[in-house]
């Protein structure tokens, strides 16, 4: 790990104004991406503004909002009763992702921001990494990959986004509060995250010295059927294969309203608007499904260690489909 | 100086190299040696402790980040009936991840989550044993939760 500066500013303000006046300073959370990424030569920043224990956690129901404090740990938002009561699949994708020891750590805010685990990005010896150093190409695409992007992807960069909980929230329609010294921004998660296209290196829209706040999660109508399957190569303490996060509102037989996103196969938590709208008001059948899970993994880019992604996402999605309506 | 509070009590710590993790600071700093550095990439669990009573990783937490916190390590644990029950049960070969498992399946107690043995195989996931004592892990843990 290379040298660099440790503060604890108390207040938000100063810890903003810290790393915006530092292009080489970054914020530190619960350290779980980050930490590791520095020992491992990935990152290294000159200076580390601790900012968890800035009064930034918590939960509070605002209507039919939950604002959660960005330093809100993982931990902490699974055990919200009403998250738990009205959106109970993004408690499902809490609770699947990492271990508790590292829940008890990670935070939400950093959970949005964690980086990708593509063993190329995470290896400095590979030299080719368009997200590590920009221009210098793509090892995965040519090498060995497997738990990699398929939707979002291209010849730059195949590198998954490996958020389990960012998956329900943009199924949610979450909103980012994003603090500048300029003032604040709101920003849905839906239209936070960049694709990598020419420039993986650039991930979201946060600029530097932005800080991720809060995270306002808007509670679905009572009666609202929710689930969030994960599919991995082991039962527990894995990232996914493929996973979906559907939450539906039915009429008898027929879907009245639907909210679809997959996670483990996109550069960025994959919302699937195109299964929302096969959807809705459609009659709950494997068709339906069908026809929801094709227009949703559309046009994949896929590498040899990677083909099998395309089948299996659409068979997740349907199965979490036919557990959810039924 | 920061101060470093473990298993009650205070030590103070010079880190003006803030490059010092939670678990090197027990192991090489303080001779705490109890709590183990197994892959320090937060992957297997061996470092796991207890900070203001949840169960961590100590090999992702930065010493000066605990400034003020009480932490515990598997030192501070005193004849726990966890113990007893890892002995009694053979629930290790190696040992190596062991303090990890005990420190984890304590905290596990305290979070009221091992009602069955699915739980407790869940939620004692983020601790690996290469030896694979896993069901004499789950047995030990099982029996400890029945009698509390």
């Amino acid at each position: 790990m290379r040298e660099f500066r440790y503060e604890r500013p108390a207040t938000v303000a100063e810890a903003i104004r810290a790393v915006a006046h530092d292009p080489e300073a970054d914020f530190l959370a619960g350290g779980t991406t980050e930490v590791d990424l520095m020992k491992d030569g990935v990152f290294h920043p000159d200076l580390l503004v601790d900012i968890t224990r800035l009064p930034l956690r918590g939960v509070r129901r605002n209507g039919t909002m939950l604002q959660v404090g960005a330093l809100t740990t993982m931990e902490e938002l699974a055990a919200d009763r009403t998250l738990m009561e009205r959106a109970p699949f993004v408690v499902e994708a809490l609770l699947r992702g990492a271990s508790v020891q590292l829940r008890n750590m990670a935070t939400i805010g950093g959970n949005l921001l964690q980086r990708t685990r593509c063993r190329y990005f995470r290896d400095p010896a590979v030299p080719a990494c368009n997200k590590r150093e920009p221009g210098t190409g793509c090892e995965a695409v040519n090498s060995v990959a497997r738990m990699h992007a398929i939707l979002g992807a291209s010849p730059a960069c195949i590198a998954l986004h490996a958020s389990d909980v960012a998956v329900p929230l943009s199924a949610l329609d979450a909103v980012v509060h994003i603090q500048s010294e300029e003032g604040e921004r709101l920003v849905p998660l839906t239209q936070f995250y960049l694709m990598p296209g020419e420039t993986p290196d650039r991930e979201n829209v946060l600029r530097h010295g932005e800080l991720i706040t809060a995270v306002d999660i808007p509670l679905p109508p009572e009666g609202t059927r929710s689930i969030y399957l994960k599919i991995r190569d082991r039962a527990s303490y894995e990232f996914a294969l493929a996973s979906a996060a559907v939450a539906v509102i039915m009429d008898g037989p027929v879907i009245k309203e639907a909210r679809v996103a997959m996670g483990g196969v996109g550069t960025i938590p994959w919302r699937g608007f195109e299964a929302e709208e096969v959807l809705r008001e459609a009659p709950a059948t494997p068709d339906t499904f069908r026809s929801a899970a094709d227009g949703t993994i559309r046009d994949p880019f896929v590498v040899p260690g990677t083909a099998f992604k395309v089948e299996l996402a659409k068979r997740t999605l349907i199965r979490a489909l036919t557990e959810v309506t039924s | 100086m920061t101060t470093l509070t473990v298993n009650g009590t205070e030590y103070p710590l010079d880190l003006a190299d803030p490059r010092v993790t939670l678990l090197d600071a027990l192991r090489d700093r303080l001779d705490l040696t109890g709590t183990k550095k197994g892959c320090d990439q937060g992957a297997c669990g061996a470092c796991t402790v207890l900070c203001d009573g949840r169960r961590i990783l100590s090999c992702l937490t930065l010493a000066a980040q605990c400034d003020g916190r009480e932490i515990t390590t598997i030192e501070g644990l005193e004849s726990h009936p966890m113990q007893d029950a890892f002995v009694r049960h053979d629930a290790f070969q190696c040992g190596y991840c062991t303090s990890g498992q005990i420190m984890s399946a304590v905290a596990l107690l305290g979070e009221n989550r091992a009602g069955t043995d699915a739980d407790i195989r869940e939620y004692m996931s983020g601790n690996l044993c290469r030896c694979g004592a896993y069901s004499n892990i789950v047995a030990a843990v099982r029996e400890v939760a029945r009698h509390a």
